[in-house]
């Protein structure tokens, strides 16, 4: 077996098992902030402090019958889980864990990940559009209106660091943070940024498609067991790619104080800095009511937008003069 | 009548392909399993898009007969019923009961029990405001807010729990009194409850009042006009929410609520928000008559002289009292004997209710529920 084949192999088996730990870290994370937030202990059964409650749950969901309701289309029913999950898997093959850990190296590692997170929306659509519920097509119809209007303010905000950087390799722009982070010189790109991530992942106060006071579920309200536990990893996949671009856009990626063997525990310092976005996502959600649809579509189109527009002239104005 | 029932296939034999006046409209059915419509009520509603265009309530899921199951028992045997009604606030529904008879019989109620009455169904309106604001936020997809409400609730209920016996479905109350006597715990145990929930006030008011997002859901949102208010009989804090001061309490005093000095918290706008702003405000109010009523408590007996076995009196009458979501109204028609020749509860969630079709016209969705939840409706009350 060649090498190369080789290295793609574990590289394929370490990212999907990283991408099941996450979820299941993020889980737990979840829980047991909310719980804190809303002082209450929350999980405290299975293992200390409940920490094997998320393994639990997912042997439950395994365990699950997948329900497939009547009059749905059978074949997109049972198409969507996968269809949200594999795109959702893509981005962690280039993201750059440290300046020696990443799998694939790219030039265009950026506009790679951008395009796998819109796949997304097409996988909720599927199955919204395949459940034949009324609900479910709700949720789908606000997912996809808002995805395409957030990722406009969301490329723009991330145009104003390449205007800076002029690459879109993302260890490029690692390295460009020499001196500063991004964040110091931009922080409005980071801040529209990060509020569209919010709105890109779903998460509230942004979580139309599925607010399940509303919609009980939304798109993925006739979903059971491993059908619904797809779409729940691939929220938490894409929470954890949309922070990790922030982190490496903003934050300076895996640069931190040094330690020894940095090439490789430069990991540390971005797992810290991306769990620090992630826990202010689950901050958020816990603390917020829920917006309404057209004050959503209002605070892009009005807000969001003009401002990262203007951010990213003077931006590229500034760039040109210096 | 005919009407009537042709009307009623109209929206519960539903044939959605062939009877939508607009082909571009379609029904979406919220219930009676809806997660905001907090019990087996079921909306039908005409959609345009995500514009409610018609929405239409369907009763019935949960009824359980309450008025016939009057007329077919010994009217002390029908007493542990009107707990089940409101499940949220069930000691004002024991108080309209019992002193319905204490009306028709004539018969004299000692001081402490009327504090004692006053004082546990004031903290039975906190409770229940308590649940109905985690449960408003819940569906503006708020999750925080209610285990912060259900904190403070649980500390009346154990207050309540240890006098009453019961948490939820309350039969405290008796003809001429009440069945068990508080004790020196209790006023102790409510003292501080006082005190702890002003402190609370900020954490809500923190969390959720000046909440740019909340307030952006529910200013302007749902708004009953006084004149709509009227004409369809609505009650409680969504009238007042609507700026008419209309008390039971005040306007039509019963008990011992005379004695005591405290204000009708009214809105201005009769949107969510003023609603929301006038059981926030009704809670300290609340708080107020407890503790006038805590330091006036006289002593003597909780229970006075009540035949065992009652006859009733032939004849007609009616109480009303101010439950927690408005006025809610006992009419006894009795022909003698033991059992009443009917009854009939006037509850305020149904008038409530009564306003969605024409409130909540031309609304998204996710207002609909907003203003659904902003009524504070209770189901069980409405389906008796």
């Amino acid at each position: 077996m060649p090498p190369e084949l080789l290295r793609m192999i574990i590289a394929a088996v370490l990212v999907v098992a990283f991408v099941f730990l996450n979820a299941m870290i993020l889980g737990y994370m979840e829980r047991k902030v909310s719980a804190h937030i809303q002082r209450r202990p929350g999980l405290m059964e299975v293992g200390p402090h409940g920490v094997l409650q998320l393994i639990v749950d997912g042997l439950k969901l395994i365990g699950k019958q997948l329900v497939v309701p009547e009059g749905s289309n059978k074949f997109l029913f049972r198409l969507a889980p996968v269809l949200s999950f594999a795109p959702c898997v893509l981005p962690f093959v280039v993201l750059p864990f440290a300046r020696k850990l990443q799998i694939v190296s790219m030039d265009i590692s950026l506009i790679f990940i951008l395009a796998m997170t819109s796949i997304n929306v097409i996988a909720i659509l599927v199955a919204g559009w395949a459940s034949n519920n009324k609900y479910s097509l709700f949720g789908t119809f606000r997912s996809v209106a808002q995805a395409v209007s957030y990722e406009i303010p969301m490329l723009l905000s991330i145009l104003s660091i390449i205007l800076i950087t002029s690459t879109f390799s993302l260890q490029g722009i690692i390295a460009a943070q020499k001196y500063y982070w991004f964040i110091l010189i931009q922080p409005l790109a980071f801040i529209i940024y990060f509020i569209s991530g919010l709105a890109e992942t779903n998460r509230a106060p942004f979580d139309m498609p599925e607010a399940e006071s509303e919609l009980t579920a939304g798109f993925h309200t006739e979903y059971s067991g491993m059908g619904f536990s797809f779409f729940f990893l691939a929220e938490y996949a894409n929470m954890f790619t949309v922070c990790s671009i922030a982190t490496v856009l903003f934050l300076g990626g895996w640069k931190g104080i040094p330690l020894p063997l940095g090439d490789y525990t430069g990991i540390f310092w971005f797992m810290l800095k991306v769990y620090g976005l992630l826990f202010v996502m689950i901050w958020v959600r816990w603390t917020y009511p829920r917006v309404r649809f057209d004050q959503l579509m209002t605070f892009c189109w009005k807000y969001l937008i003009p401002f990262s527009l203007a951010n990213l002239l003077i931006t590229a104005v500034l760039v040109k003069l210096i | 009548m005919e009407n009537l029932a042709e009307n009623r296939t109209a929206y519960t034999d539903l044939e959605p392909a062939t009877d939508i006046p607009n082909e571009n409209h379609y029904y979406l059915n919220m219930g009676p399993q809806h997660p905001s419509t907090h019990g087996v009520l079921r909306v039908l509603l005409e959609m345009d898009g995500e514009y409610v265009v018609d929405p239409q309530p369907v009763l019935g899921y949960g009824h359980r007969m309450q008025e016939k199951m009057a007329e077919h028992k010994n009217w002390m045997a029908f007493m542990p019923n009107t707990g089940r009604m409101d499940y949220a606030a069930a000691l004002p529904y024991n108080h309209g009961y019992v002193a319905l008879f204490e009306r028709l019989c004539g018969i004299e109620v000692p001081a402490r029990a009327e504090y004692i009455r006053v004082i546990t169904s004031e903290l039975n309106r906190i409770v229940s405001h308590h649940l109905w604001i985690g449960a408003m936020l819940l569906d503006m997809g708020a999750f925080t807010p209610i285990l912060y409400t259900f904190d403070d609730r649980e500390q009346v209920l154990d207050i309540l729990e240890d006098v009453t016996g019961s948490r939820l479905t309350y039969c405290y109350f008796r003809v001429g009194g009440v069945c068990k006597d508080i004790d020196d715990k209790f006023v102790e145990k409510t003292r501080a409850f006082i005190k702890r929930q002003r402190e609370r006030f900020d954490i809500y008011n923190k969390l959720v009042t000046g909440n740019i997002i909340f307030i952006k859901r529910t200013e302007g949102v749902g708004v009953i006009s006084p004149d709509m208010a009227r004409r369809y009989g609505v009650t409680g804090p969504v009238l007042r929410g609507s700026g008419i001061a209309y008390d039971v309490r005040k306007n039509e005093p019963y008990s011992v609520y005379p004695n005591f000095d405290f204000e009708i918290p009214v809105g201005r706008n009769g949107d969510s928000y003023d609603r929301y702003m006038v059981r926030l405000l009704e809670i300290e109010q609340s708080l107020r008559i407890i503790e006038q009523a805590l330091d006036q408590l006289p002593e003597g007996s909780f229970l006075g002289k009540a035949p065992k076995k009652m006859k009733m009196p032939t004849g007609d009458c009616s109480f009303s009292v101010e439950a927690a979501r408005g006025e809610l109204t006992y009419y006894l028609v009795s022909g003698g004997g033991d059992i009443p020749y009917r009854l009939k509860i006037r509850v305020p969630s149904y008038s409530n209710l009564s306003v969605l079709p024409e409130l909540c016209q031309g609304m998204l969705l996710s207002d609909l529920v907003a203003a659904m939840g902003s009524m504070d409706l209770v189901i069980p009350e409405i389906d008796r």
